[in-house]
């Protein structure tokens, strides 16, 4: 009797039907049927089909052929739209704020081009469910702090190691244009608040830019004497220099310095900069980007506008500035995505970007800035922002707008793999409504 | 130095610009005004769409469908819009000088804000056009007993004491947790810590301080008694020594004082339930109270209100099991619950913070409304005159756009004692103006200025707020 074949294939067919019917790993193939889908790219799809297969989006369309063995969901009444992406955010690199050994964005010293964030990530912090569930599937972790902060990591909210989370790193090295801080502050060597006027403040500015310059030629200089050794072996051999190493990817243009900087003044000054040394520059924050938004055009810098949900910078600006300033950037043409430059509540980001629709920028324009917008800033525009075949399974089905509070996320894929939407917050609730009277 | 002088001229010329707002398009409380066609969102008495409100004196004089009003009412069309009750913020530090912390004692029960309220923040502007037309002004969390506050009415361009909520019970600021034992940051140079460093050091500072309160008060009682037994005369008597912090601790042991504390982990709300219990008085509100769900059972059956928020969390340990549906959860368990922000920038979208507690954990939308109207209306026992849309309550209400939960909508008018406070169109339409008015104080300025070496062009200073 043929017996040990027969087990064989019943444990074969039992372990594809398992594959097949429970918790989806990213090699199952999944369906979402019945949805309105919102591509971004292309126009919406009043109802239809997403098949995912393998990780990525292996169909979309209002007719599209099932495939024969895939895990159906259907999503009448639902809507289907790509993972949100926070352009600006502390997640995984932060975990409590007041509590020092939490935090990795900020290493000592001026100049940290070369510590990249993306190892420091902390896979398990209890931040990152908390804001996946409310559809966002990709963020910019990026260090903080001094002149050259360090380089920001793009990471889909999914995986058990950094590794597995990494989207692209680096997408840039983060540089703290620094600022003319004149007026009033509050001194905590002193414990008192002194004056600093605008020319002692102009002066120190300078100061920083000639040692930024000094250190970009310094750059350049290493880069050339590498050149030489790769051709000339007879050179005295070059000592490794990690800062200068890490510098060299900006000069040529590859990495773009990530800009942060929000004064009027700043933003010129660092457009400016950026000119004179020949890089590529993405503004960061751009609190008065609204100011300069023809030069920002000009000059083709797209902006990472956040966050939304603050005051004004100044005491006599309208009391809406934060609010209308996108739908300025748009007018003028120039490419932004949003960012809240926060951990803790990355999932307020669709409130963010809802606020400026509130105030006058167009609904489709507040999504692109959410998905395929920061899609092409970061380079990854054939990965993720929007639901076309090839991308990467970024998927969110919702029960209503995204962008409207009441809304919930009903089912959410990353790479293809189902993500439960258990967080630290839905199990303390569980846990304490259900406590005895 | 010029640019700070130019920055106070322009301040000025917007406080002058919005001042006279209010009083053009304000009215003086006697005028009535007829808002009508809109979707009235009343709290307490339902939702009557295309209904209409009369206002006068200050006063909600009708509510409903079919509301009649005189031929010299101004009337409003709010055909398509929504209205609420004005938006009552029981947490906020907005308008006050200087700190909000008298951080130098463990108690300071004596300091008051109403001492020190600031008609100029232009935030109180931010907030109203917000929606909200009072706030709770407390003292900070530096102490475990705090100093008293100061209810406000959100009245731009009025003074310091026209903003003051005439009637409003007084309350005082206790603070439980990380903040008063200062474990998040290190004291200046050359500073010593201050008692307490601990949970059971803060405890201990309340009780003593209500152990003293209470001793004074018997010394006071003692006295008075003998005055009495005298038919008054109390020519041979010493009195007691007065003391300002005593006194203010005796009116929350006799409940004349409301204690709005604030806590986030569930063992010292507890703590200070039955602390508060001791001494025979109740703690009016427990604020931020992040871990309120966790012990909500305990805070319905003592009677304490809860004011929190919908979903700050992580940004301090005693904030890390915050959860977004404490509103719902402790709202289930039968506690009066309100929204706040203390934030200046959070108080402008209270509205929407609302309707995050139908988003975590399923409240309806009056109960959402009633978070940041009614109910903090209640936990200030101020809701005999406002936080909610009915006969003869203040006519304090906020026109939106369209549905207040939604994030499309916009404020687009305040009224404070049927006044109008906030007006979006007249806003827009004095931007040009005042723009117009800051080039020509520039270029006075300027003028007047030695002539420089020409630098970069100097912009206005970064307030960093």
């Amino acid at each position: 009797m043929k017996r040990q074949p027969i087990i064989a294939i019943l444990v074969t067919l039992m372990a594809l039907g398992l594959g097949a019917i429970g918790q989806a790993t990213p090699s199952a193939t999944i369906v979402i049927k019945n949805a309105r889908i919102v591509p971004i790219t292309a126009p919406d799809i009043e109802r239809g089909t997403v098949v995912i297969r393998n990780g990525r989006i292996a169909a979309v369309g209002a007719h599209v052929s099932i495939p024969g063995r895939a895990r159906i969901i259907d999503a009448r009444g639902l809507a289907v739209y790509p993972g949100m992406i926070d352009s600006g955010t502390r997640l995984g690199l932060v975990e409590i704020g007041a509590v020092r050994a939490t935090i990795d964005t900020t290493e000592l010293g001026e100049f940290n081009p070369h510590m990249r964030a993306i190892i420091a990530i902390h896979p398990e912090s209890e931040l990152i469910p908390v804001a996946r569930v409310n559809g966002i599937t990709t963020v910019v972790s990026k260090p903080s702090g001094g002149i050259f902060s360090g380089q920001a990591a793009l990471i889909n909210l999914d995986g058990w190691t950094w590794e597995e989370m990494e989207l692209k790193a680096p997408v840039g090295i983060v540089f703290n244009y620094p600022s003319i801080r004149s007026g009033r502050f509050f001194d905590f060597s002193t414990f008192q608040f002194k004056e600093r006027s605008y020319q002692k403040a102009k002066k120190e500015r300078d100061e920083k830019l000639k040692k930024i310059r000094k250190l970009l030629d310094d750059a350049r200089a290493y880069a050339k004497a590498k050149e030489a050794r790769a051709t000339d072996p007879s050179l005295p051999p070059l000592k490794t220099d990690h800062v200068l190493e890490a510098l060299i990817p900006v000069i040529r243009g590859e990495w773009p310095f990530i800009v942060e900087a929000n004064l009027e003044r700043d933003i010129k000054s660092a457009i400016a900069f950026a000119e004179e040394q020949n890089v590529r520059i993405v503004l960061s924050g751009g609190a008065d980007a609204w100011k300069v938004a023809s030069l920002l055009k000009e000059k083709n810098i797209p902006v990472i506008l956040g966050p939304i949900l603050r005051l004004p910078q100044r005491e006599d600006e309208p009391y809406d500035q934060p609010f209308t300033t996108a739908k300025t950037l748009y007018e003028a043409g120039v490419l932004f995505a949003f960012q809240t430059n926060d951990a803790a509540n990355v999932r307020n980001l669709p409130y963010h970007a809802a606020m400026c629709v509130a105030y006058g920028l167009p609904r489709e324009e507040a999504l692109k800035a959410l998905t395929i917008n920061p899609a092409k800033i970061w380079g990854v525009a054939d990965m993720v922002g929007s639901i076309e075949v090839g991308k990467l399974a970024n998927i969110v089905v919702w029960d209503g707008d995204p962008l409207e509070i009441r809304s919930q996320v009903k089912y959410l894929f990353i790479k293809g793999r189902q993500i439960p939407l258990t967080t630290k917050h839905t199990e303390l609730y569980e846990r304490y409504r259900n406590r005895p009277e | 130095m010029a640019m700070k002088t130019l920055h106070r001229l322009g301040t000025i010329v917007v406080g002058l610009m919005l001042v006279s707002l209010a009083q053009a398009e304000g009215r003086s409380s006697g005028q009535t005004i007829l808002i009508r066609n809109a979707t009235i969102m009343t709290v307490t008495k339902g939702t009557i769409k295309n209904g209409s409100i009369l206002i006068r004196d200050g006063k909600i004089a009708a509510v409903g469908k079919r509301v009649r009003a005189p031929a010299d009412a101004q009337v409003i069309d709010a055909t398509g819009k929504y209205v609420i009750p004005g938006i009552i913020d029981c947490h906020s530090h907005i308008a006050v000088d200087g700190g909000v912390n008298e951080g130098s004692l463990a108690v300071t029960a004596m300091v008051r804000i109403e001492d020190v309220l600031d008609p100029t923040d232009i935030n109180i502007y931010r907030d109203l056009a917000g929606g909200v037309t009072t706030a709770n002004i407390l003292h900070g969390s530096a102490n475990p007993i705090g100093g008293q506050n100061a209810v406000i009415k959100l009245r731009w361009g009025k003074t310091a004491k026209e903003m003051l909520f005439e009637g409003a019970p007084p309350g005082i600021k206790f603070a439980l947790g990380e903040n008063p034992k200062r474990s998040n940051f290190s004291p200046p140079p050359g500073t010593p810590r201050r008692f307490p460093a601990t949970r059971m050091g803060v405890e201990y500072v309340i009780r003593e301080a209500l152990t003293e309160a209470r001793e004074y008060m018997r010394k006071w009682d003692a006295y008075r008694q003998k005055v009495a037994a005298r038919n008054g005369d109390r020519n041979d008597l010493i009195p007691p020594k007065r003391d300002l912090k005593l006194e203010a601790l005796a009116e929350v042991l006799r409940g004349e004082r409301l204690v709005h504390a604030h806590c986030y982990r569930a063992d010292e709300i507890l703590m200070l339930i039955r602390l508060a219990e001791e001494f025979g008085f109740q703690i009016a509100t427990f604020q931020h109270v992040l871990e309120g769900y966790k012990v909500a059972k305990e805070i319905a059956a003592h009677g304490a209100g809860a004011s929190t928020f919908s979903d700050w969390w992580a940004y301090k340990v005693e904030a890390y099991d915050a959860i977004p549906y404490n509103a719902a959860i402790m709202t289930r368990k039968g506690v009066v619950v309100s929204l706040n922000s203390d934030s200046a920038e959070l108080a402008r979208r209270l509205n929407l913070e609302a309707a995050k507690a139908i988003k975590y954990g399923g409240l309806t939308e009056d109960e959402a409304l009633a978070l940041v109207t009614i109910n903090p209306a209640k936990q200030l026992h101020i809701d005999d005159r406002v936080g909610s849309i009915e006969v003869g309550k203040d006519a304090d209400l906020v026109i939106f756009s369209g549905h207040p939960f939604s994030v499309y909508s916009i404020v687009e008018k305040v009224f404070i004692d049927g006044q109008i406070y906030f007006d979006r169109e007249a806003d827009l339409a004095r931007r040009a103006e005042i723009e117009k008015e800051k080039e020509t104080l520039k270029e006075q300025l300027k003028s007047k200025e030695k002539p420089k070496k020409k630098t970069e062009e100097p912009s206005e200073k970064p307030t960093g707020r």
